[in-house]
């Protein structure tokens, strides 16, 4: 409980971005779903995809942070 | 549908024993602070006791109760085997040989007989370190879950005949699994002809990260350890993936590394250069993945447990018990879905890897 160092802001900011991204995904997908129910399990599956690469990024940018923090 | 009463009702005993645990840990700590860190930290690092339960007796001392794990060290061309319970929570230094050990914040160091620590001016212990190979609480819990996984899987697959049978018991849980992880992740992933080859890898990754999970949810005893948040286990792990990957590499999967088809030179070589990180970036996401998400996890759950010990009020149990829930429901989801990830993942990776050319 050190206050807010420069750490907690750069972890936030990784959120905001990384919220930012999978919730475009998970728009972008639901919205394809719903115009082409019958290949949902494939926009599923993109989905999914590309969810976990930005994730990949964010904890990419979350451990350095951690370790230079 | 008729049984979902009953359901609920076991789930909130199961997942409220964490909480009576974690009472029972902490009762005499109250008076000491609670360091809500310290525990937490305590937890998701790996030790070399397993502890059962804790509880103050009727003299108002605490009592631990651990099961103490075999210590395997090597350390100059000394093999010595012996059980933690002789370093006696840190307090004992054991001398094998002419060589004193002393267990300091769960790391295993040489000292003298005094078991002094050594520290140079960043506070990192200068002491030397032997090579340890000791069963560990982590290692204590991967046995376990592949105990389980080979009872589960054998007494399904002697279940399979020479004549065909409608699926029972254990075979109607496992084979829709099995089929799940062959049909959407392997043949969708890396296509129907070389999929076979990749099926034992990809099977065993998806059941072995699941259930470790699954064990780690676990609040008492045989579970509760923090092996897929282990960042050597999912490090492993990875690397197995990152070796399949290469080493099924076909022609144009590192032509289209090394020379890129079909752009300009000076763009070829600065490709080759991206891709030949990427090759590196790849696993390495997959290890931080599984780490990061199960060990956040952990982490939640038992903060918001510690809260009833930080705020020191029974008022706040039932919010706590409440959101604790909450969070195991959808631990369960990050369970299968993390070992979903990764399998699937790796399925994606092999299927570049073993993909062929036809245009």
């Amino acid at each position: 409980m050190e206050g807010l160092s420069l750490t907690t802001i750069g972890l936030g900011l990784i959120i905001i971005g990384a919220g930012y991204g999978i919730g475009r995904i998970a728009q972008s997908a639901m919205e394809a779903m719903g115009r082409q129910p019958e290949i949902s399990s494939k926009i599923q599956t993109a989905m999914i995809i590309a969810a976990a690469l930005i994730e990949g990024a964010a904890l990419f940018a979350i451990v350095v942070a951690l370790m230079k923090g | 549908m008729r049984h979902i009463k009953q359901v609920i009702l076991v789930l909130v005993v199961l997942f409220s024993t964490q909480l009576i645990y974690g009472a029972d840990a902490h009762k005499d700590d109250a008076s000491e602070e609670f360091d809500p860190m310290e525990m937490i930290m305590h937890h998701i690092a790996d030790t070399h006791e397993w502890h059962v339960i804790s509880y103050t007796n009727g003299e108002g001392h605490k009592v631990n109760i651990t099961l103490p794990l075999p210590i395997i060290l090597i350390y100059q061309g000394q093999f010595n085997v012996f059980m933690s319970s002789a370093f006696d929570h840190g307090h004992k230094v054991v001398k094998k040989g002419d060589v004193y050990y002393k267990l300091y914040h769960e790391k295993i160091y040489v000292t003298d007989a005094d078991g002094t620590i050594h520290y140079d001016d960043h506070h990192n212990v200068k002491n030397a370190k032997p090579w340890d190979f000791s069963i560990t609480r982590n290692v204590g819990s991967m046995f376990l879950s592949v105990l389980l996984l080979l009872w589960l899987f054998i007494s399904a697959a002697r279940k399979y005949g020479s004549t065909p049978s409608t699926p029972k018991g254990l075979q109607s849980f496992l084979e829709p699994l099995i089929l799940f992880v062959r049909d959407d992740i392997a043949v969708a992933q890396i296509g129907k002809e070389k999929a076979g080859r990749f099926m034992p890898f990809l099977m065993t990754v998806f059941f072995f990260i699941w259930i470790n999970n699954l064990i780690g949810l676990i609040p008492f005893f045989p579970g509760g350890s923090n092996l897929t948040g282990n960042i050597s286990v999912t490090m492993l792990l990875a690397m197995i993936t990152f070796l399949i990957t290469n080493f099924s590499g076909t022609k144009s999967y590192w032509g289209h590394i090394f020379w890129m088809p079909g752009v300009p030179v000076p763009i070829r070589i600065l490709l080759s250069f991206i891709e030949f990180i990427g090759l590196f970036t790849k696993p390495f996401a997959l290890m931080i993945r599984l780490m990061a998400n199960i060990t956040a996890g952990h982490i939640i759950i038992l903060s918001l447990f510690s809260l009833i010990f930080v705020m020191k009020s029974v008022a706040i149990a039932p919010v706590s018990i409440l959101m604790g829930l909450m969070m195991f429901m959808l631990e369960l989801l990050v369970a299968v879905l993390q070992a979903y990830i990764f399998t699937l993942l790796s399925a994606l990776f092999i299927g570049m890897a073993v993909h062929e050319e036809e245009h």
